[in-house]
């Protein structure tokens, strides 16, 4: 039928544009009459502010404004919202306004702006801001922050804590342990990360005096949201005052769901100047400031039988949460945390704690996976690692405790409702070809290098969220997703959805879905997305939610379609509509030759030359609003398998395998290309990043000449495989996969270095010289040899 | 950036000429340092005088066992010489490897050898191989070229117009890379020739390039991997950083070492 739907590897739509350079993002967005936006940044990670003066900076050439924390609080600009505070109540968020006046408190954090006729204007403008600083000691190391001696952020805050919180019971947990065989604990840190998108951030802002409204083209993986807290937060307007455009947006991973100051400021200052203010973020403003993510420190216990049955697990975390509350800096390290702790594990009693602090940092907020991968790092670790110490084997010890019976109520709040593991370890283990392994480390071993191997079992809770849920724990917002779908004469169609591509795929995948649904073909499905002003209220994308949540809006906004498209139909083929069918585009009478087409029966609507107009309303237009009855619990095995070479330090991934059950898949070769991403990323953390600030809080590897990325000679080419337990409780039975790679892969990787290395703590990054030192002084040098 | 004057030159007296009437005038060539310094405002020449169009300063020419590579040659180019790579092999992989297609395709010998960068690959071929640096007005041995981290014995105006050195018998160059910008974190070229053996180190030294006695002597007497497997580094000389140590660094010249004499064969 010439429809490509549901499973069909169909070639993404949008590549087109972005692999010949027509994609449009942000920065590609120049109004008439445009004016340059430069920030002022603290270059000191805690300090006071004891003067600024623009004096020089004001006369300089193409300079029109300039402002500063002074001047934001005497407009009475509100202050950076904090949009979850887990619990319900805010717990000691500190103001944060757009441009600080008394204090600085990371590097990078913003004193003033300068407005000017080009960047280069401003920026030789903002070097002439003479901002005078006294300096103060300060603080970046996630474990000290709640130390006696340790320098305090806010006044609000005493001790640096943001808050204490805790999920699963105490007791039955320090009963468990009380009577545990074998108990494997872990002190682990889980590193810092920079979220490095490819298009840095940029906000360009405008506004018209006639309709007294604003517009922002801002890079944003959630522009409703943006268009909320910027217009009822910040500039007190209403939301219909605010259009807010996220175009093409070139990578996110989290960085872009928050609302930042540089977004507030340049909507606010371009009514001021009366001109369009843009700002694009350089890379090392990017470094400095687009939201980090990770940066846990953790003691984790495992308690086991006898037979190495789980009976408990405990849980400490220090999570640092940067110098200030970013939008949904919390949510990481509480909610999206503790709550997937059980893994794909019966584990009867979990009890998780976490302070969440403040260091002198960049502000950390979502990072791919958030908060998730934190928590399968630590239980595939302990898992693996008692495996080890018991002897039982890093399979065996799996199999033993897998949850086999849904749904499964965990320890931690969650009710998983259908999955199935040991298929896909088993699935895995083929694609390994896991028998093989012993051969090939003598091979490895032959050529000098120590081969190891790694699993990791991991459960995800995606598909964000049931708006019940996301209120109870905290959230200021609901969760589900919107869609709407307009018809056009001809038989093509828009389709607006509230979440918001960055580089997903949406706009093929999205409109497989429409095609499967309705019959109607890719090619004339449009997916609109990213407007405030064309598309209606929505939450955006991140959690894996885009295709489990805003694609089952658009898979209910089908069937609302197609139950008013089966009267037309019945009026068209004079039957009645109960006995109308549809199916394949086609709509048919029970018991008859009789068909119409989906394209004769949208011209039928679109053109009522002959329709019932005394009982229905002329066009097919539907909207729906989906809110999911639970998350999705995508889950999976990765196995990993590296060479270490022991003259230096050197990892090679030489071996990646990822079964994962993603429910059903609508487009496996995007899903492969997330799965290819996820574990990329993940590897990535496992073994090069993490955000290096030093005694001084200078941030120092801002730059690609240090900061290390994942390059492609960096990993093989991957296994992939797919096992498929459709998710229960959404109409298309999918589960999301964007995140499950960046979850799964850092203990694969480690679990896999420690293995041949032979040793058990090794914390992220696994840098050539951390190995190197370890191989020195525990001699595993030798086994090679 | 700021605001600069750029000159084409099509001869190195042109472009010796332009440059020395500015202000604070600069060759450049393939500008893959001094573009990305110039973006950052950490440079500012009022004058850039390319000298990627004089024809005499390009090219690879192997006359007898003696090679010339024109200075504004791009790393590309180097690594491509047939007759070239059939004589000296260390070096065109060297070339090969510099940075990614993108950067071997601008850069050039003469401007990574006046840069004098001490991650850079080249000087490390150039020491080794007992190169002769050619200028504007003289020629100058490498021993003498290099003097410390970005520094050479060029002097203000004076413009490299070619590289010769002599085929060695044997050479090769193995190189540890930064994880983060693949400069080298310890890249070694072993050469041996009518000279005897010359070791030379980049990446690793807390001064620049440096020629490492102990391994060249070791080297001389016994042609083997093995000779430098246990060499002694002086970790006071090594660089330290968040990537590697000086002990960390002090092993990597010794593997490096090893490889490249182990490739040389």
């Amino acid at each position: 039928m010439g429809v490509e739907g549901i499973g069909a590897r169909v070639l993404r739509k949008e590549d087109q544009r972005f692999i010949t350079g027509k994609g449009r993002y942000t920065d590609d967005f120049n109004r008439p009459g445009q004016l340059f936006a430069v920030f002022v940044r603290s270059p000191h990670a805690h300090a006071l502010i004891k003067s600024v003066d623009i004096s020089e900076a004001k006369d300089c050439e193409g300079v029109h404004a300039i402002y500063t924390g002074e001047d934001v609080a005497a407009d009475g600009l509100g202050g950076m919202p904090c949009g979850f505070a887990p619990g319900g109540g805010p717990q000691n968020a500190p103001p944060r306004p757009a441009l600080l006046k008394d204090k600085v408190r990371f590097v990078g954090d913003m004193v003033a702006v300068v407005i000017a006729e080009s960047v280069a204007l401003a920026r030789d403008a903002a070097g002439k801001v003479n901002v005078e600083y006294e300096a103060l000691p300060s603080n970046t190391d996630t474990a000290k922050a709640m130390d006696a001696d340790t320098p305090q952020l806010h006044e609000e805050a005493p001790n640096n804590v943001v808050m204490h919180w805790e999920i699963g019971e105490a007791d039955p947990v320090e009963a468990a342990f009380a009577k545990a065989d074998h108990v494997t604990s872990l002190d682990i840190i889980n590193n810092r990360k920079v979220p490095n998108a490819m298009e840095p951030r940029a906000a360009n802002a405008e506004y018209d005096p006639a309709a007294d409204s604003f517009t922002l083209y801002t890079t944003s993986q959630n522009p409703h949201i943006t268009r909320l807290l910027l217009a009822a937060y910040v500039l007190g307007i209403s939301e219909g005052k605010l259009r807010v455009i996220s175009p093409d947006v070139g990578g996110g991973f989290g960085s872009k769901i928050p609302f930042y100051p540089e977004e507030a400021v340049v909507t606010w200052a371009c009514r001021k100047v009366s001109r369009p203010v843009k700002w694009t973020s350089d890379r090392t403003e990017a470094f400095l400031s687009d939201t980090h993510g990770r940066d846990h420190v953790t003691k984790a216990e495992l308690a086991m039988d006898k037979d190495g049955k789980f009976l408990a697990l405990r849980v400490d975390t220090k999570a640092s949460l940067g110098a200030y509350l970013s939008t949904f800096g919390m949510l990481s390290s509480t909610y999206l945390y503790g709550t997937v702790l059980s893994g794909p594990y019966d584990i009867p009693a979990i009890h998780c704690k976490v302070s969440g602090v403040f260091t002198n940092t960049c502000p950390i907020d979502a990072e791919r996976g958030a908060g998730r991968p934190e928590a399968t790092y630590l239980v595939e670790r302990l898992v693996e690692t008692a495996a080890r110490e018991t002897g039982i084997g890093v399979v065996e010890i799996r199999k033993r405790n897998f949850i086999r019976e849904f749904p499964y109520q965990t320890a931690v709040v969650l009710q998983y409702d259908t999955g199935d593991y040991e298929t896909a370890l088993e699935m895995a283990l083929d694609k390994a070809d896991y028998a093989g392994f012993e051969a090939r480390k003598k091979e490895s071993a032959a050529n000098g290098k120590l081969r190891g191997v790694g699993f990791s079992t991991y459960i995800e809770a995606c598909g964000l969220a049931p708006s019940n849920i996301a209120g109870a724990i905290g959230a200021g917002i609901g969760l589900y997703e919107s869609a709407e779908i307009r018809f056009n004469p001809t038989g093509s169609v828009s389709v607006m959805t509230g979440t918001q591509t960055q580089g997903q795929g949406h706009e093929t995948a999205f409109a497989q879905v429409v095609a499967s649904k309705l019959g109607i073909e890719v090619g004339n499905v449009d997916i609109i997305h990213g407007d405030t002003g064309s598309v209606q209220w929505g939450h955006g994308t991140y959690g894996s939610r885009s295709l489990a949540v805003g694609g089952s809006a658009i898979s209910a906004a089908c069937d609302k379609v197609i139950e008013k498209a089966k009267k037309v139909a019945a009026h068209m083929m004079e039957a009645d509509a109960a006995d109308i069918t549809f199916e394949n585009g086609e709509f048919s009478v029970s018991g008859t030759d009789k068909t119409k087409t989906i394209g004769e029966v949208i011209l039928t609507a679109m053109v009522p030359h002959d329709y019932p107009l005394t009982d229905m309303e002329p066009g097919l237009d539907q909207r729906s609003f989906y809110d999911p009855a639970n998350f999705t619990y995508p889950a999976g095995t990765h196995i990993c398998e590296v060479e270490v070479d022991p003259d230096t330090g050197v990892t090679e991934v030489v071996k990646f395998t990822a079964v994962d059950d993603f429910g059903n898949v609508v487009n496996p070769m995007i899903v492969e290309g997330q799965v290819h991403g996820g574990v990329t990323h993940g590897v990535g953390q496992a073994l090069f990043e993490k955000a290096l600030y030093d005694e001084e809080g200078q941030m120092v590897n801002a730059s690609y000449m240090d900061y290390i990325i994942p390059h492609a000679d960096n990993v093989p080419s991957f296994a992939v495989g797919y096992t498929n337990t459709p998710c229960t409780h959404n109409p298309l039975g999918v589960k999301g996969c964007g995140e499950a790679g960046a979850i799964a892969a850092p203990p694969a990787v480690i679990n896999a270095i420690t293995d041949a290395i032979g040793v058990r703590d090794l914390d992220m990054p696994a840098t050539p010289q951390k190995v190197w030192d370890i191989i020195q002084s525990n001699g595993s040098a030798k086994a090679a040899e | 950036m700021y605001e600069t004057k750029y000159h084409r030159a099509s001869s190195a007296d042109e472009a010796v000429k332009l440059a020395g009437s500015a202000d604070d005038g600069q060759f450049i060539a393939g500008g893959q340092t001094l573009i990305p310094t110039m973006k950052q405002r950490l440079a500012s020449p009022s004058d850039l005088v390319d000298i990627r169009n004089i024809d005499a300063m390009k090219g690879v020419n192997v006359d007898g066992n003696k090679v010339t590579i024109g200075a504004a040659t791009t790393h590309a180019e180097v690594a491509d010489a047939p007759q070239l790579r059939a004589v000296c092999q260390g070096i065109s992989d060297l070339a090969g490897h510099i940075g990614d297609p993108a950067v071997r395709h601008m850069g050039t010998i003469g401007g990574s050898v006046a840069n004098n960068d001490p991650a850079a690959d080249y000087p490390a071929a150039l020491l080794a191989l007992g190169a002769e640096i050619i200028t504007n007005n003289r020629t100058i041995s490498a021993d003498d070229f290099f003097t410390g981290m970005f520094e050479t014995a060029l002097e203000d105006g004076e413009l490299i117009t070619s590289i010769s050195f002599t085929v060695p018998d044997k050479s090769a160059y193995s190189k540890f890379p930064n994880p983060a910008s693949r400069y080298a974190m310890a890249g070694v070229f072993v050469a041996k020739g009518g000279d005897g053996v010359r070791v030379a180190v980049t990446g690793a030294g807390s001064d620049g390039v440096f020629r490492h006695a102990g391994m060249e002597e070791a080297l001389g007497s016994n042609w083997s991997a093995d000779a430098v497997a246990d060499a002694d580094v002086d970790e006071a000389m090594m660089l330290s950083d968040i990537h590697g140590n000086a002990a960390y660094r002090a092993n990597l010249v010794r593997v490096m070492a090893k490889r490249a004499v182990a490739a040389a064969g």
